[in-house]
């Protein structure tokens, strides 16, 4: 199958969409775009539309949380793909916690609507223009985000499987 | 008196008619559906007009769980993904991490991965296409075929001891070198099987029922199947040639010569053709790997790693090195690199993929499961809009929904 370099995918992001990416970087031979949270929608129908490029399969959708990192704590994480071109790309948003608002990418790929909701639900991220958001894997009476790091995974009051007792 | 045109209209028109429909909720279990699926379907007479599935009944928090895991105690999660080809799985996790740690795996242990995945594969296309003949009243096909799933759990049994979650291998190889037992089973497979699959095809590919059955019933067509991101054989059923395995080759399959089947019109019967088809695939790809792996000669098994491959227990005993070792890697007190990697292996439903963002620690930041029939499920109501009842249990089956991967 043909396919199209890393490198020739960076350089058109940066002559078409230049002002809407915010940084590039590659990692295991894929590459991770951050582009800027208003014009997410608009860079990924470009990518889908392009003739070049044709990123018509969205692989995979998913959120990641960073407490850490002020005012862009909550991220979204798309893996765009092109069948035939063979050639996979990476894009992330991120957005403050106490303002988790991404815009649907569901008008352009159908199958982002279940993705969507899996990460509203485990992230707390509300997909603006969502046809259906709410809760999918859990149930709708839960109140927490799971997947947010301050969610704890065991009963919070155990010390016994603590880093220290490990000498860590 | 005049005569209301636009009740009769109505009548006609489903959509805007005051008829009351009937509510039916179908599941979370039922004898029909393969797994705790739950559907409320919205019926005018025995015809669906619309329906809603609720999923989540199994959700085991898996991505959450992983987060304080080390590397090792991910690959048991991910055995209850999909867990009627828990192999492929194991050795896409394996792949992941591997990719992250850089590590080279030798050609020997690519072949053996290339078996064991198509071994996983067959005995998933069994069970999905011998349950579609249940579904359409055939019991018997199920109940002949399925003997050779259970051959197929015997050489994992030799190769791993378990059967069904079967964590297979390790990171950079596997933990024993394959038994001459293991050949022996799988030459016996290569012998036996066939003439038997044969006989199912013949008993379902050409009876009238069946294809009544399945013939234009669930079709999705090629633009809805890539909108709802299809992967495996249910995109292949629509007539798009892509194969992971060929795309992006992983494991060494570029050595290996086989042929991706496709269908035409996407529908339940061109499912069940691909799956047949790639069962043959299948079979090819194993006997190569086999003829492949006994011309390298036995003893590459795994690759050199001291950080994540457990030493000998010999030298466990005598060599101190060997000791701090044995117990790091036990106790998973070994950092990974710090970087993300994404790694997609072509799953016997799709494309199986792990999103893994490493700190630097010993557990993932954060682990992400690309599940192929999560992402195809939603296309369900679509598929059997405007469909008897009894055909959407068969739709369902043909899709090759695994609640255990569905949920995660």
């Amino acid at each position: 199958m043909e396919g199209i370099t890393n490198h020739e995918i960076q350089e058109f992001l940066q002559n078409n969409l230049g002002e809407s990416i915010l940084s590039v970087e590659e990692s295991f031979g894929m590459l991770a775009v951050e582009v800027h949270i208003n014009h997410i929608y608009k860079v990924v129908s470009y990518l889908y539309k392009d003739e070049t490029m044709k990123f018509q399969f969205l692989t995979d959708l998913c959120g990641v949380h960073y407490p850490d990192s002020t005012n862009r704590e909550l991220g979204v994480v798309y893996h765009l793909q092109s069948m035939t071109l063979n050639r996979r790309l990476k894009l992330k948003v991120f957005v403050p916690v106490e303002k988790p608002e991404v815009p649907t990418i569901t008008g352009i790929y159908g199958s982002a609507n279940w993705m969507e909701r899996e990460t509203f639900d485990f992230f707390g991220i509300r997909f603006l223009g969502h046809p259906n958001l709410k809760r999918i894997l859990n149930m709708d009476e839960m109140v927490d985000f799971p997947m947010r790091k301050e969610f704890p995974l065991e009963d919070p009051t155990r010390d016994d499987k603590a880093d220290f007792q490990f000498g860590r | 008196m005049k005569t209301n045109l636009e009740f009769l209209a109505d009548i006609h028109n489903p959509e805007t008619s005051n008829i009351p429909y009937s509510t039916l909720n179908l599941g979370p279990t039922h004898p029909a559906t393969h797994g705790i699926f739950q559907n409320v379907l919205k019926m005018d007479g025995e015809k669906i007009i619309s329906g809603e599935q609720t999923i989540g009944y199994i959700h085991r928090a898996f991505e959450k769980i992983a987060e304080r895991r080390p590397l090792y105690q991910i690959t048991p999660l991910t055995d209850r993904l999909n867990y009627c080809s828990a192999p492929i799985n194991n050795t896409g996790w394996y792949l992941t991490t591997e990719k992250l740690l850089g590590l080279k795996v030798p050609k020997r242990v690519d072949y053996m991965r290339v078996m064991v995945m198509e071994l996983a594969r067959i005995a998933d296309h069994i069970i999905c296409n011998s349950i579609l003949g249940v579904d359409t009243g055939a019991l018997t096909g199920f109940t002949y075929v399925y003997q050779y799933r259970e051959k197929i759990y015997e050489i994992y049994e030799e190769i791993c001891g378990a059967r069904l979650t079967t964590f297979m291998g390790r990171i950079g190889g596997f933990e024993r070198d394959f038994s001459p037992k293991v050949f022996a089973l799988t030459k016996q497979l290569l012998i036996d099987f066939p003439p038997v699959w044969r006989e199912f095809e013949s008993l379902l590919s050409r009876n009238r029922i069946f294809m009544d059955r399945t013939i234009n019933t669930g079709a999705i067509s090629v633009d809805r199947a890539l909108n709802y991101g299809f992967t495996g054989p249910n995109l292949r059923a629509t007539g798009i040639d892509y194969d992971i395995r060929t795309a992006e080759p992983y494991c060494s399959y570029e050595d290996f010569k086989f042929d991706v089947p496709v269908g035409t019109t996407g529908d339940t019967y061109d499912r069940f053709v691909v799956r047949n088809e790639e069962i043959w695939q299948s079979l090819s790809i194993i006997e190569q790997a086999m003829k492949k792996i006994e011309e390298m000669g036995p003893g590459v098994y795994h690759a050199d790693n001291d950080h994540y491959y457990l030493p000998p227990k010999q030298e466990v005993y005598k060599n101190m090195e060997a000791l701090i070792y044995h117990f790091k890697i036990v106790m998973g007190e070994i950092d990974a690199p710090v970087g993300e990697v994404y790694q997609a292996v072509e799953g016997a439903n799709g494309e199986l993929g792990y999103y893994l963002i490493s700190d630097g620690g010993r557990s993932p930041y954060r682990l992400h499961f690309r599940r192929p029939c999560f992402i195809y499920y939603q296309a369900y109501p679509e598929m059997v809009q405007g469909q008897y009842l009894s055909d959407a249990i068969v739709v369902m089956s043909s899709l090759n929904v695994i609640a255990g991967e569905l949920d995660a």
